[in-house]
């Protein structure tokens, strides 16, 4: 029903949102792709606009960037597994009669409120330090040796901080989920005579087989650009330097601009791969 | 018999989650409490729990001492500013969006969805170069704006969302009684969408308040938001933990409670109607 004339004013009314979202796109995106090929290092004095593909070849071959790439996967997988089962499990529990149900909502919800650099020093100075930390006293309850989380097992140290603060998000949303589950379905089987772990199995898994992928795509959209986690806890030491750490740390700290454009352009592409799988689920639903 | 199980369950239920819901909830509730002891208490071997001298002299050190304030008021600006600035920008395009519809307006919303999932350090060193070249670097008017461009999808997408819930019947009626778009816009839409937009600006304020990577990275102490604050705490100095806590409960306290209230904005506005 729309008239030429709204058409015309529609277009008007969406042309600022699009335009400063294409210029915040393009012109850095450009301006980083283009001295990914230069060899572009301030501190040195040094500006060649044209050295092919070397910044790519020796980023993609160098040892820290091997290394990188594992440190995302283990540190990105684990916190994948760690919230996805933990979200499934509490949603489950959370959606089961009880007293105070808001109120354990709440309580489980919250540290998803918190500033990332604010959980990152709560966990590291109160919970994982040595000599004053929670974790040593309870060690020490128990008979056992004080344990240097941060140094002895820096990733699982971050794995820990950040599954805390994004086990929230995604028993809020598989919550969402279980609640638009029918209850007849379930009741239903339940008269036939159907185990707990087969209900789950066969009706409350594949139900939330959808919220888990979204979760999953949206979190690693996330974690992928995890920072002040890392920045606060061991600024990248010990093995927990991320693809974007690496990056941060080559264009801010060691100041090779080229080579850090390349790694940026590697670190697009591969958050492109992810969001492509994304786009195609929040597109479909936006048919119907 | 059948409810004196039910009632036996439901206390197990009940038992279980409020276990784990505490437990989930401890860091912050540990955080509570230290921040009300003394320095000494903070570190006491074994830890005290509740029975302490329960003081307020780390909230007073933390306001009088360093430049807190100046980070409150620099993350206020920036959360408020990047959330309103980016509101006036995604009201228009979300309503003509939602009320008409083009052939490619899914292409649009899809295309500004994805904006949001360029990785930060693919545009690092442009934007410090653009920043430093302006004159701009530590800046709040720097953050606003950056904060306003990566949240701005959500913004659009989520006030969609609402909008399109808006039945159509009734912009036609008042399109019949001779409303011109801006009347149009005034008395009928407003009014209606104003729940919506409220909802988008609460989730905003929360996402713009705890970004912690172009705070970090684009400001050094003038524009220093609380999250950089915080983060200068990661070289300790002595005995801190008290005024480290303090400071944290200070930083996220107003976010959580408004957090509280957006549990279901949360859910749309994160998962892009994905999920139900």
């Amino acid at each position: 029903m729309a008239t030429e004339h709204s058409r015309s004013s529609a277009r008007l009314m969406i042309a600022p949102a699009v335009f400063v979202l294409l210029v915040w796109m393009l012109v850095p995106l450009i301006m980083t792709l283009y001295f990914s090929f230069a060899d572009y290092r301030p501190l040195r004095a040094t500006f060649e606009t044209w050295i092919g593909f070397d910044n790519y070849a020796s980023f993609l071959t160098s040892s820290s960037f091997l290394s990188s790439i594992g440190t995302t996967l283990w540190m990105v997988g684990s916190i994948l597994l760690i919230t996805i089962l933990g979200g499934v499990l509490l949603a489950l529990l959370l959606d089961r009669p009880m007293f105070g149900q808001g109120i354990v909502r709440i309580l489980v919800i919250a540290p998803f409120f918190v500033m990332p650099t604010v959980s990152a020093l709560v966990w590291k100075n109160m919970f994982f330090n040595v000599d004053n930390g929670l974790f040593s006293y309870l060690f020490k309850f128990f008979g056992a040796q004080p344990f240097d989380f941060l140094s002895q097992l820096p990733l699982f140290s971050i794995v820990i901080i950040v599954a805390w603060q994004w086990l929230p998000f995604a028993t809020l949303i598989l919550l969402t989920a279980v609640q638009s589950l029918s209850s007849e379905q379930l009741e239903a089987a339940e008269m036939d005579g159907a185990p707990a772990l087969s209900r789950f199995w066969h009706i409350i898994l594949p139900h939330l087989s959808r919220a888990i992928t979204v979760v999953i795509l949206i979190q690693t959209i996330f974690l992928l650009s995890i920072f002040a986690e890392i920045f606060v806890t061991t600024n990248g030491a010990f093995g927990t330097r991320t693809l974007t750490y690496l990056v941060y740390q080559r264009v801010l700290e060691s100041q090779n601009i080229g080579l850090g454009s390349a790694g940026g352009i590697i670190a697009v592409i591969l958050a492109n791969i992810v969001a492509i799988f994304l786009m195609r689920i929040v597109g479909k639903n936006l048919d119907n | 018999m059948a409810r004196a199980i039910t009632t036996q369950k439901k206390i197990m239920w009940t038992v279980l989650s409020w276990g784990i819901g505490l437990l989930i909830f401890f860091p912050i509730m540990w955080t509570f409490l230290t921040s009300f002891k003394t320095e000494a208490a903070a570190i006491s071997d074994p830890p005290v729990w509740f029975f302490f001298d329960w003081t307020l002299e780390n909230y007073s050190a933390v306001l009088e001492r360093s430049n807190y304030p100046l980070a409150l008021m620099n993350s206020i600006v920036i959360a408020l500013g990047s959330t309103l600035l980016g509101i006036i920008i995604a009201v228009p395009a979300a309503w003509a969006m939602a009320f008409v519809p083009g052939k490619r307006t899914k292409d649009v919303l899809l295309w500004m969805l994805s904006t949001k999932m360029l990785p930060a350090v693919g545009v690092l060193y442009p934007l410090v170069l653009i920043a430093k070249y302006f004159g701009v670097m530590d800046s709040r008017i720097l953050l606003v704006v950056i904060l306003m461009l990566i949240n701005l999808p959500i913004i659009v997408w989520m006030l969609y969302t609402y909008f399109r819930e808006i039945p159509g019947e009734i912009l036609e009626a008042a399109r019949m009684d001779g409303a011109n778009l801006k009347n149009e816009i005034i008395y009928v839409l407003t009014p209606m969408a104003l729940p919506g937009i409220a909802s988008t600006i609460l989730l905003n304020i929360i996402l713009a308040w705890n970004e912690a990577f172009w705070t970090i990275i684009l400001t050094t102490v003038n524009a220093a938001p609380l999250t950089k604050f915080i983060a200068s705490f990661s070289a300790p100095e002595g005995l801190f933990y008290a005024k480290l806590s303090a400071a944290s409960i200070m930083a996220i306290a107003p976010i959580l409670i408004m957090g509280w209230f957006s549990q279901k904005q949360l859910v749309r506005g994160l998962t892009f109607g994905a999920v139900k």
